[in-house]
C-alpha cells in the first residue's frame, strides 16, 4: 500500500467511487444492491448516509470499510484502487486506516474496557506501555476515565457506545464507519454519541461516516446523503450544523 | 507477533475458565495415564531385578533334573554330594564360593509356639553365596560345621512367628526330637511370590544326620566372581558336572544350572512389555482427548463467530486469528499435559507405596508425554483455526 499518512490540509478526495455497483447472485435472482454509486468524499468530512431499508446502506458502507468488493467501477481510497487489493492488503487498509462502530457495539465479552480498545493496536504490533497510553487516552477522550477496568456486562449502553468509539478512534484513523451507531440507544444518549463523533471530526480532523435513518441524528453531520434502490437520490450540505 | 497471538490467546482461555478446564481434561487424563503406566512399570521392573539380586549376586544354582520341556522324568535323577561343591570351586577359576545346600521340610517349636517351615543345610559359603546378612548374633563356625552342631541361624518370619518380642539369640528351639541353639538372626530380604525369610540355616552335616538321615545335596549354589561372565561360568560348572556324572555326549543333561542374571533379565524383559503396551493404551487416551480439544475449539469458533468477525474487522489479518486459535489450543493442550505430569507422578509415588515397588522418576516419559500433548494442540487445534480465519467478516459480524 503505497497511501501514506500526510496530514488532509490539501483539499484532496479520502474516497472516491466511481459507478461502483454490487449484484448479489447471478441470472434470474441476481440482486442489483448497488446501482452504480458515483461518490466523492473529501478529507475530514462528516457525512450521513440515508435511506429506507435495502437501499443499499449497508452494501455501501461494507464497501467502504473494505470488508466487501464491488460487482464493477472502481473504489479509490487515497489514490489506493482498493478492488484490486487482496483480502490480505484491504485487511491492512483496515488495520492502518479505518476505525467501525457498529449498532451493536460489538465489543469482546467478559473483557475489560481498556483491554477492548487496545485490541486494535495489539494487531498493529505496538509495545504495552505504548497500548496501555493510548487505550487510557481514547477512553479519556470519550469521558469514561475511571472505567477502563469494567466489562461490557458492567456498563451501559451509552457507556459500551463509548467504549466502541474509543476503540475506533485509538488508531487515530483516517475514517471512521458507524453504522447505525445510535441504534440501540435512548434519544439522550444517541444525541451524546452524535456530539462525541463530531467532536472527533472537528477536534482530531477524523472523516466520519455515518449510516443512519434518524433525521435527527444525520442532521449532526455537515453532509447528508440519501440513498433509494441502491442509487444516490440526493447529496445535499447541511448548512450551520457544524 | 507471534508475542502478541500469545496474549490474544491467554485472554481468551482465561475469559472461559470452566470450559478450558473441561478441554483439558481428557489431556490431563490421557498424559497422567501414559506417565503412570511406564512409571510403575519402571518401578516393577527394579524392583524384580532387586528382588533377585538379593538371592544372591551373581548367582548359578545347580539342581538335579531337568525341568525344561514336557515329557522328561526328573524323579530319577541323582543328588550331588559335597565332592561336587569342591570340585567345581577348585577347577572353574571363575567361581568365588559354592555352597552345597540340601532342604528339609519341619517344623519347629519354642516354648508354647511351633511354626512350619523349611530347613537349609549348608556351609558357611551359603550366606555369602545367598547375599544374607546378619540382624544379630553370629553365623556358625567352620568348627561347628564341621561336627555337625546343632545350632542354627532363623530368617526374620521365623523369629516374628516363634519370639515375637523375645531375643532369640542363645535360646533353644526344638526341631523333631533334638535341640538346637538359635546363634544368629538373618536380615530380613523381602518376599516376591515366596518368602525368602521364612527359613532356617544349619550345618550342613547336622540336617543330613539328624533331620534327613542321608548325605544328600539337594542343590549346589554357585557364586561367581564380580566383573566375570556369569554364562561362560554356567558353560564351566554344565561341563564339569557332565564330566563327574558320566554323560555321554548324546545324552541329555540330568541337572539344571540356573542363572539368576538370565531369570531377572527375562522377568524385567517380559515386564517392559507389558509397560509398553500399556503405555501404548495410554496414549490412546491421550489423542482422544485431543479430539476432545478438537470439538471444544469447534464449537468455540461457531460461538465466537461475532468476536472473529470483530477482529477481521479491526485489521486481524487471517494469519492472526488462525495463530491466535492455534496457539489456544497449543495452550490448553500443553497446560493440560503440565497438569498431567503433575498428577501423574503424585499418583505414581502413592501407587508404588501401595503396590511396593521403587517409584522411579522417568524424564523421558515424562518430557515426551508432554511433548506429544503439545502436538496433539497443534494436530488438532488447526483445522478449527483455519475455520476461524477463514471466515467472513460480513457474516461473522452478523452472526447471532
Amino acid at each position: 500500500m503505497s497511501a501514506d499518512r500526510t496530514p488532509p490540509a490539501s483539499q484532496r478526495p479520502l474516497i472516491e467511487l466511481r459507478g461502483v455497483t454490487k449484484i448479489y447472485g447471478q441470472g434470474q435472482a441476481a440482486f442489483h444492491a448497488l446501482r452504480g454509486i458515483d461518490l466523492i468524499v473529501q478529507e475530514g468530512e462528516f457525512v450521513a448516509i440515508m435511506g429506507p431499508s435495502g437501499s443499499g446502506k449497508s452494501t455501501m458502507m461494507n464497501i467502504l470499510g473494505c470488508l466487501d468488493s464491488p460487482t464493477s467501477g472502481s473504489y479509490l481510497f487515497r489514490d489506493a484502487h482498493v478492488e484490486r487489493l487482496s483480502r490480505r492488503q484491504r485487511a491492512l487498509l483496515r488495520r492502518r486506516f479505518l476505525g467501525f462502530v457498529f449498532q451493536g457495539f460489538n465489543l469482546l465479552a467478559r473483557t475489560s474496557a481498556i483491554e477492548n480498545v487496545e485490541l486494535p493496536l495489539l494487531y498493529r504490533g505496538e509495545a504495552s506501555r505504548v497500548r496501555r497510553k493510548a487505550a487510557r487516552a481514547a477512553l479519556a477522550s470519550v469521558g469514561l476515565t475511571g472505567w477502563e477496568m469494567h466489562t461490557p456486562a458492567e456498563l451501559s449502553g451509552g457507556q459500551l457506545q463509548r467504549v466502541a468509539i474509543a476503540r475506533a478512534v485509538v488508531t487515530h484513523p483516517a475514517l471512521l464507519l458507524a453504522d447505525e451507531p445510535t441504534g440501540n440507544l435512548d434519544t439522550q444518549r444517541s444525541r451524546e454519541i452524535m456530539e462525541l463523533l463530531a467532536s472527533l471530526n472537528r477536534d482530531q480532523g477524523i472523516t466520519v461516516l455515518l449510516v443512519t435513518h434518524e433525521p435527527e441524528m444525520a442532521a449532526y453531520a455537515k453532509r447528508v446523503v440519501r440513498f433509494v434502490d441502491g442509487l444516490v437520490d440526493s447529496d445535499h450540505r447541511n448548512g450551520g450544523a457544524d | 507477533m507471534l508475542w502478541n497471538s500469545l496474549l490474544l490467546a491467554v485472554r481468551a482461555i482465561r475469559r472461559n475458565v470452566l470450559r478450558s478446564c473441561l478441554t483439558i481434561l481428557g489431556v490431563v487424563i490421557g498424559v497422567s495415564a501414559v506417565i503412570i503406566m511406564v512409571t510403575l512399570g519402571d518401578g516393577a521392573t527394579q524392583s524384580v531385578k532387586d528382588q533377585i539380586t538379593s538371592l544372591g549376586s551373581n548367582l548359578l544354582m545347580v539342581r538335579p533334573g531337568q525341568r525344561l520341556g514336557p515329557g522328561r522324568d526328573s524323579a530319577g535323577a541323582p543328588n550331588f554330594d559335597v565332592d561336587d561343591a569342591e570340585a567345581i570351586a577348585s577347577q572353574i577359576a571363575s567361581v568365588a564360593a559354592v555352597a552345597p545346600a540340601t532342604n528339609a521340610s519341619v517344623t519347629v517349636v519354642y516354648e508354647a509356639e511351633n511354626w512350619s517351615t523349611t530347613v537349609t543345610g549348608s556351609t558357611a559359603a551359603y550366606f555369602t553365596t545367598g547375599n544374607w546378612r546378619l540382624a544379630e548374633g553370629r553365623f556358625f563356625s567352620e568348627a561347628e560345621e564341621r561336627a555337625g552342631k546343632a545350632v542354627c541361624v532363623i530368617g526374620e518370619t521365623v523369629r516374628k512367628e516363634l519370639f515375637g518380642s523375645q531375643n532369640p539369640i542363645g535360646a533353644e528351639i526344638r526341631i523333631k526330637r533334638f535341640a538346637c541353639e538359635v546363634v544368629g538372626l538373618l536380615q530380613a530380604k523381602g518376599s516376591f511370590g515366596m518368602d525368602a525369610d521364612d527359613t532356617i540355616v544349619m550345618p550342613l552335616r547336622t540336617v543330613q544326620r539328624r533331620i534327613r538321615g542321608n548325605d544328600d545335596v539337594t542343590g549346589l549354589q554357585v557364586s561367581v566372581k564380580d566383573g566375570a561372565s556369569l554364562s561362560q561360568a554356567a558353560e564351566a560348572v554344565s561341563a564339569l558336572m557332565r564330566e563327574r556324572r558320566n554323560i555321554s555326549e548324546n545324552e541329555d543333561d540330568n541337572f539344571t544350572v540356573i542363572d539368576t542374571k538370565q531369570i531377572a533379565e527375562t522377568l524385567s524383559g517380559t515386564i517392559r512389555v507389558m509397560t509398553m503396551l500399556l503405555g501404548a493404551v495410554a496414549a490412546i487416551s491421550l489423542l482422544v482427548g485431543g479430539i476432545g480439544i478438537m470439538n471444544i475449539m469447534l464449537v468455540s469458533v461457531t460461538e465466537r463467530t461475532r468476536e472473529i468477525g470483530i477482529r477481521l474487522a479491526i485489521g486481524a489479518l487471517e494469519h492472526e486469528v488462525l495463530l491466535q486459535f492455534l496457539i489456544e489450543a497449543v495452550a490448553l493442550a500443553s497446560f493440560g499435559g503440565l497438569i498431567g505430569i503433575v498428577v501423574a507422578n503424585s499418583v505414581s509415588i502413592a501407587a508404588a507405596q501401595v503396590i511396593q515397588v521403587p517409584f522411579l522418576f522417568n524424564p523421558e516419559i515424562n518430557v515426551l508425554s508432554f511433548l506429544f500433548a503439545a502436538l496433539i494442540g497443534v494436530v488438532f487445534g488447526y483445522f478449527p483455526a483455519r475455520r476461524a480465519a477463514l471466515l467472513d467478516p460480513i457474516e461473522a459480524l452478523r452472526y447471532e
